[in-house]
């Protein structure tokens, strides 16, 4: 055991000297190239790279992207309102917070349902579901299974452990990598490296992107989620550029590894297989949707209440470039609608809607290039 | 589309904004007064009488540091200091679902009296419903209040007049600020929002936080004796980051605030790390933001210190003109955007 | 994509702990099952569960190796 205390150290990671440091080199190294578009695919390093004001750091040439990583934001609008009806049917919904949020295909949310009448319940973990569901036994609960590899394994170890009958989960998890391998090999995306995330990557190692990687060099890095984190990710992605030596980097490697969690993966494939998964705004990506294996059939509420499978398309409004914004293909900017017809007070598309939206974080935060340090 | 009321059109942020715009102002906003209806100030004033109501529904009814009773007391009296006003009475609605234990409605009552004990402001009047069972969910409250101008308020607004030409206000609007003034809080942010989630099912944890429900009355009175106070507005729903929008809006300035100065807990800190929440938009019913002067800011500061429930305060930034709208400089000097939050903070995964 | 947080072990049952956020702030009853972890170590918790045992040599190791190095750059530029 070490005498610092790793809050001590992790203090360090949020180091106004260090930032302005690197805020410097990264001006510095980005004054010889040309523009850099760098993608993260990742809610929560969006979440960083606003809230600490990252983007007011860097140059104009240094343009930080999101992609389709948040899970409110690809979650299925078809499972929103599958979870919706079994909600307005009298199943007591239990939720993340973020997820409550989300409108489905109809423009409805979980907390809209709750207005209408529906039980629904923000959880922490899967394990405050079982709790809830375990001390009522007269009423049927269904958890709703949303997010990625990294969000998936508990769930797999509850399940293993054993259910309340009167408990079922709906997933709609998500396998990251073959959607990071996907977004680069889209020929129209000319990213010029990705950010991958951290904290899916611990789960299931850095080992699956090399593939992807071989496939199609382009610098990746591996990063974590302070603020000098993510600094430190787009300096080592502008030194790659610079150096032309395109390599896959761990930023973070307090938490990851080449392997990954392995007990935590095994757990997640004993109980689901990887199928077909819809990506809300991104498409069908082979092998990256968690499904119930036929061993497990009893905890799968899709199968218990008959619910329809994600399907594959989804309208958007006339005009709207919904899906490039998602897919991180246009800024928001370069939406005709944008902050004309469709704003966060009149929301005509999901990136618009919901707060981890690339839409809304864009008119909420101003990204749109007001606001910039001086040096 | 919009078509039934929902949770988020009470829960101080955006949403409730325009809720409030198209409905209740398009059919209500037609008084006039010194602080009419339309102004959508803390409390309303007419005739030099200020009045303020305020309903109370708080789940759960006891909470680390408070009870719905000390809440309502402590809130609808802090809605008529920040205006200027000196609460002289309150008015008590109790709307109770049947079954609802007497000895609970003893505690309530008992922290009510209290509370408002502590700072010389009775109960004068009031009315009880009994509702059937599901109704509602154990009891409402409802706090009405009514004051009178403060007694230091025009020493206060004579003092703001000797360094502002032109100054006329009469009260303390949300509308009132400058570039150059001074914002204050008077102690720890976050402190209520995060007492109240950790005894949430399903969200619950172990902290040692309490709600910080309490009324401002000496706070006020030390603030305004100094003088120099232009504004006052309590973050409550909706937090600092609403409290702000608003004053911005309504005042026509931009607000820089400064992360590192803002008095945050490392507690509330820690759960708003685990949890995902913002600290800015939790809610507060024991704070104040104070928008000063700048000449007389350290004063009026180095007064409320003086005050125990001002002993925390800062300057946490100041109005200007170089933006419209709120901004923050950030722990690690970046800047961003602070936008008014669209309803009750909620813990995410992303 | 999944917001996670360190916090310290304080004591373990079965495969549910109690975990220090910090400053007093306790959750019980998460998940740790799929790390190899005792009381005293630090764990990234994400949802309630922790994904991995934060490895305190790299984390130590990253910020020291870029504090220096960043302070060396800022001599050269002066």
């Amino acid at each position: 055991m070490s005498e610092i205390d790793i809050k001590d150290i992790l203090r360090l990671y949020r180091d106004p000297k260090i930032a302005r440091r690197l805020a410097f080199k990264i001006r510095d190294i980005a004054k010889d190239l040309e523009d850099v578009l760098i993608m993260h695919v990742c809610g929560t390093h969006e979440w960083t790279i606003t809230h600490y004001g990252i983007r007011s750091l860097l140059p104009d040439n240094v343009e930080l992207r999101a992609g389709p990583g948040c899970p409110v934001c690809i979650t299925p609008a078809s499972d929103i309102d599958n979870i919706i009806k079994l909600g307005m049917e009298g199943v007591v919904v239990t939720v993340y917070g973020d997820m409550s949020r989300a409108k489905g295909g109809k423009g409805m949310s979980l907390e809209e349902a709750r207005s209408r009448g529906a039980d629904i319940r923000i959880v922490y973990g899967i394990q405050d579901a079982f709790m809830m569901a375990q001390r009522d036994p007269n009423h049927k609960y269904v958890f709703f299974g949303v997010g990625f590899d990294t969000t998936a394994p508990a769930t797999a170890y509850m399940v293993k452990k054993g259910v309340p009958d009167n408990l079922s989960i709906l997933s709609s998890y998500r396998y990251v990598p073959p959607a990071v391998g996907a977004l680069m090999m889209a020929p129209d995306l000319a990213v010029d490296g990705i950010i991958n995330p951290g904290h899916s990557s611990t789960v299931t190692g850095m080992k699956p992107y090399k593939e992807y990687f071989d496939r199609n060099k382009k610098p990746m890095v591996f990063a974590g989620f302070e603020p000098i984190d993510v600094l430190l990710a787009i300096y080592m992605i502008l030194k790659q550029i610079e150096t032309k030596e395109y390599k896959m980097e761990n930023e973070y490697t307090r938490s990851v590894t080449w392997d990954g969690n392995v007990k935590a993966m095994e757990t997640l494939l004993e109980v689901f297989l990887l199928s077909e998964g819809y990506w809300r705004g991104f498409g069908v990506v082979d092998k990256s949707g968690f499904v119930f294996r036929n061993t497990h059939k009893y905890v799968d509420a899709r199968y218990i209440y008959g619910l329809s499978e994600p399907r594959d398309k989804e309208d958007f409004v006339a005009g709207a470039r919904c899906a490039d914004v998602i897919k991180g293909k246009i800024d928001p900017v370069e939406c005709p609608l944008y902050m004309k017809e469709c704003t966060p007070n009149y929301p005509r598309g999901p990136p618009m809607v919901s707060i981890e939206g690339t839409c809304k974080i864009w008119a909420d935060h101003k990204v749109t290039g007001i606001i910039k340090c001086r040096f | 589309m919009t078509d039934v009321v929902k949770m988020v059109h009470g829960a101080g942020g955006q949403a409730m904004q325009s809720f409030i715009k198209e409905y209740i102002l398009r059919h209500l906003g037609w008084g006039t007064g010194e602080i009419p209806l339309s102004s959508l100030d803390d409390s309303g004033a007419i005739d030099g009488v200020v009045l303020k109501s305020d309903s109370y529904t708080v789940k759960p009814l006891f909470f680390p540091g408070g009870d719905i009773g000390s809440l309502a007391v402590a809130g609808t009296i802090n809605d008529i200091l920040m205006i200027g006003g000196r609460p002289i009475a309150l008015a008590l609605g109790l709307i109770i679902e049947e079954g609802f234990p007497f000895s609970d409605l003893d505690r309530i009552l008992k922290s009510i009296s209290n509370t408002a004990m502590k700072v010389g402001v009775p109960v004068i009047t009031g009315d009880t419903k009994v509702v059937e069972k599901g109704a509602l969910e154990n009891l409402v409250l409802n706090m009405s209040g009514l004051g009178v101008r403060h007694p230091y308020l025009d020493h206060n607004l004579e003092v703001v007049k000797k360094y502002r030409d032109g100054f006329d206000e009469k009260w303390l609007l949300d509308s009132n600020i400058k570039p150059g003034d001074k914002i204050i809080i008077t102690g720890y942010i976050g402190d209520h929002a995060i007492a109240l989630l950790s005894v949430r099912e399903g969200v619950n944890f172990e902290a040692d936080i309490k709600s910080d429900a309490a009324p401002l009355n000496g706070l006020v009175e030390a603030a305004l004796k100094m003088g120099g106070v232009v504004a006052m507005k309590d973050p409550t729903r909706g937090g600092l980051a609403n409290l702000l929008n608003e004053w911005s809006e309504k005042s026509g300035v931009g607000i820089k605030i400064y992360e590192e100065c803002i008095p945050i807990r490392d507690s509330v800190r820690n759960v708003c790390e685990y949890l995902g929440l913002d600290p800015l938009e939790l809610g507060n019913e024991g704070k104040a933001a104070i928008a000063v002067i700048p000449e007389l800011a350290d004063k009026v500061l180095e007064a409320i210190r003086q005050n125990p429930l001002g002993k925390d305060a800062e300057i946490i930034g100041e109005a200007t003109d170089e933006y419209d709208f709120v901004i923050m400089e950030t722990v690690i000097g970046g800047l961003r955007a602070v936008p008014p939050p669209i309803g009750d903070p909620i813990p995410r995964i992303c | 994509m999944c917001l996670g947080y360190p916090g310290k072990i304080i004591d373990i049952k079965d495969h549910f702990a109690k975990v220090d956020f910090g400053d007093g702030v306790v959750r019980d009853n998460i998940i740790i099952a799929l790390v190899d972890a005792k009381v005293g170590d630090y764990v990234i918790v994400h949802a309630g569960y922790a994904i991995q045992v934060m490895d305190e040599k790299e984390a130590m190791e990253t910020i020291k190796l870029w504090k220096e190095y960043l302070e060396f750059v800022d001599k050269e530029v002066k």
